[in-house]
C-alpha cells in the first residue's frame, strides 16, 4: 500500500516513497514533479538552535492541509499534491515538512509547491518551540485564517513570482 | 453545560494544562468560553487579537454558539513548516 498524501505525525520523513505514491497514479501526464523538504537549522535571529518540539493540532492539521489541496487544485488543476509535516522533538538537519507536487508542466508544479509551503505557514495548526544556547521559545509566525483572503493571495503572489 | 478545552504551544504552557473540562451557561459563544479563561489566566488576555479558535477541529468565529459536549481549542499564532 503506497503512503496516504496527507499526513502529520512523529514519523521521520522521506521523499522518495512520497514521490513514489504520486507519481503511481499519474497515468503517465504528469511532465514534472517538484519536491520540498524543510529542514531544521542550526541557527536563527542570531540564537544557535539545538533543537527544535513540534507540536500540533492533528485533526485540524489534516483539514487545512486538505484545504490547502482544494486551493491547489481550483489554482491549478490537475495538480496533484502530497504534504506530510512531523510533529515532536527534531535535530539539525532532520526534514520538518516535505512537499511534493506533480502536473504536466514545470511551471505549475513550482509555483504550486512554494503556495503550499506559503499557505503551510500561514494557516496548518503547527507549533515549534526553539531550543537555543541559553534557553527556548515558541515561535509565534501566523495568526491562522484560512478565509483571509489577503493571505490567499499572498502566498499566490509569492509562488508565481 | 459541560464543553472540553484545548490550548496548544504558549497557551498550553500558560494554562499548564493542553486540556481542560469548563462549565459554562446554555447560549454561550466561543467568546464565552475565551473570556472566562483569560480572567482565569492574565497571561492569555495578550493573545486575544493574534489567536484563532475552533470549534470541534474546524476553525470557528468567536461568535459561534457551543453544545454541550463540544471542544473549542484556542491557538497562538501558527509556526509549521
Amino acid at each position: 500500500m503506497s503512503l496516504p498524501p496527507f499526513a502529520i505525525g512523529p514519523a521521520p520523513l522521506a521523499l522518495e516513497p512520497l514521490v513514489s505514491a504520486i507519481a503511481a497514479d499519474s497515468d503517465g501526464v504528469d511532465g514534472a514533479v517538484v519536491t520540498f523538504f524543510g529542514l531544521v537549522r542550526n541557527h536563527n535571529q542570531g540564537r544557535r538552535v539545538r533543537y527544535l518540539e513540534y507540536e500540533a493540532y492533528e485533526p485540524l492539521a489534516l483539514k487545512a492541509f486538505g484545504r490547502i489541496d482544494d486551493e491547489v487544485r481550483t489554482r491549478w488543476p490537475g495538480m496533484r499534491l502530497a504534504l506530510h509535516h512531523r510533529t515532536g522533538r527534531l535535530e539539525i538537519g532532520e526534514a520538518s515538512v516535505a512537499i511534493v507536487t506533480a502536473s504536466p508542466h514545470r511551471g505549475d508544479a513550482f509555483a504550486a509547491c512554494r503556495y503550499v509551503i506559503e499557505r503551510v505557514k500561514q494557516i496548518v495548526p503547527v507549533w515549534k518551540r526553539e531550543y537555543f544556547d541559553g534557553g527556548d521559545v515558541w515561535i509565534e509566525g501566523a495568526t491562522a485564517d484560512p478565509e483571509d483572503a489577503a493571505a490567499r493571495a499572498e502566498a499566490e503572489r509569492i509562488a508565481c513570482a | 453545560m459541560r464543553v472540553t478545552v484545548r490550548l496548544f504551544a504558549r497557551l498550553r504552557d500558560i494554562a499548564g494544562a493542553a486540556e481542560m473540562p469548563r462549565e459554562i451557561p446554555p447560549g454561550s459563544t466561543i467568546r464565552t468560553v475565551w473570556t472566562q479563561l483569560a480572567g482565569e489566566f492574565p497571561g492569555m488576555a495578550q493573545y486575544e487579537r493574534s489567536m484563532s479558535s475552533a470549534l470541534n477541529a474546524d476553525y470557528a468565529r468567536m461568535d459561534v454558539e457551543v453544545h454541550e459536549g463540544d471542544e473549542i481549542a484556542f491557538l497562538p499564532p501558527v509556526s509549521g513548516g
